[in-house]
């Protein structure tokens, strides 16, 4: 992701907190999904997501999945909170997460990625 | 009158969290859109913003309240394993769902999208909080954050509503059942 300092200054407030925030959440769906779908796909990974086992796999995948969010959010912060970046291009990521987040933990996309 | 444990949290979960949480969006919305909006004119005051604010926190905690009971306390309830043998499922929901082709896939493609898919609000609220806390009335300035946060509040409306939605079908044909008895009101007969 490339950042740079807000050359123009049309925008006083550095945007780099809210993009960190928002590229975070992005990756948090992301993970989601991408989990839900290998713990779907795999009985070894669906046992090792298996953290608490009333649960089952639906603990580890959300656990690891706020764990990814918050991680994320914590080192995008330190990165960007101070700086203006190109919002578009964090914007268009973060909406293709959320994509990824919703479609790979709808069922019958789930089935089709496997092949089922 | 009368209710199980069960059907206590199970109601909690759904409609004391859950579509306390869905309702809450139609005034997020007008409210971020508005506090965004360009036009001066329609600024909120601080008192507002600060309503806002609280009214956001609140949304937060509901969202995460909705899922985590869902998760930790409806679900293990809805998944548990009948002994050996049993015949009557009732107490067993995803197992009485899936006895039959007519009411398999109520698991198979609601259940299995419905508690992971809700995960995606809360996480998505926590971040819409946070920048509307952040940028307040500065959030006409980055319009495209602006825009995202609006793009994200939807999410996670969709996301609640599909939650909720298949939560509630899947109440219809297994519902969780079961535990001690608290009993609210006595009848006279």
């Amino acid at each position: 992701m490339s950042v740079s300092q807000n050359p123009s200054g049309v925008d006083s407030i550095p945007n780099g907190a809210g993009a960190a925030a928002l590229l975070a959440a992005g990756i948090g769906c992301a993970v989601l999904g991408i989990l839900a779908l290998a713990g779907d796909a795999s009985d070894s990974i669906n046992k090792f997501l298996n953290f608490y086992n009333p649960t089952g796999a639906l603990s580890g995948v959300t656990d690891l999945a706020i764990l990814a969010w918050l991680v994320s959010w914590f080192v995008l912060n330190r990165a960007w909170r101070n700086r203006t970046v190109a919002m578009v291009r964090v914007s268009m990521l973060s909406f293709a997460l959320l994509a990824v987040g919703f479609l790979l933990t709808f069922p019958p996309f789930m089935d089709l990625v496997q092949g089922k | 009158m009368e209710i199980s444990t069960r059907d206590l949290w199970t109601v909690l979960h759904g409609m004391g969290f859950g579509a306390l949480f869905m309702l809450a969006f139609s005034g997020a919305l007008a409210e971020i859109y508005r506090m965004a909006a360009s036009d001066p004119r329609v600024q909120p005051s601080q008192r507002e913003r600060s309503l806002l604010n609280f009214y956001l926190v609140a949304m937060v905690i509901l969202a995460w309240f909705t899922v985590i009971s869902g998760a930790y306390i409806v679900y293990p309830w809805y998944r548990a394993v009948p002994p050996a043998g049993a015949t009557d499922l009732a107490d067993y929901p995803r197992r009485l769902l899936l006895s039959s082709g007519k009411t398999s896939e109520w698991h198979n493609v609601g259940m299995e999208w419905k508690e992971h898919v809700a995960w995606i609000a809360p996480i998505a609220m926590t971040m819409v909080a946070y920048v509307v806390m952040k940028y307040g009335r500065s959030l006409t300035k980055p319009r495209h954050l602006r825009t995202a946060v609006l793009g994200f509040t939807l999410a996670a409306f969709v996301a609640t509503g599909v939650a909720g939605a298949f939560g509630a079908f899947l109440n219809k044909y297994a519902p969780v059942r079961g535990g001690s008895v608290i009993i609210l009101m006595e009848g006279e007969q």
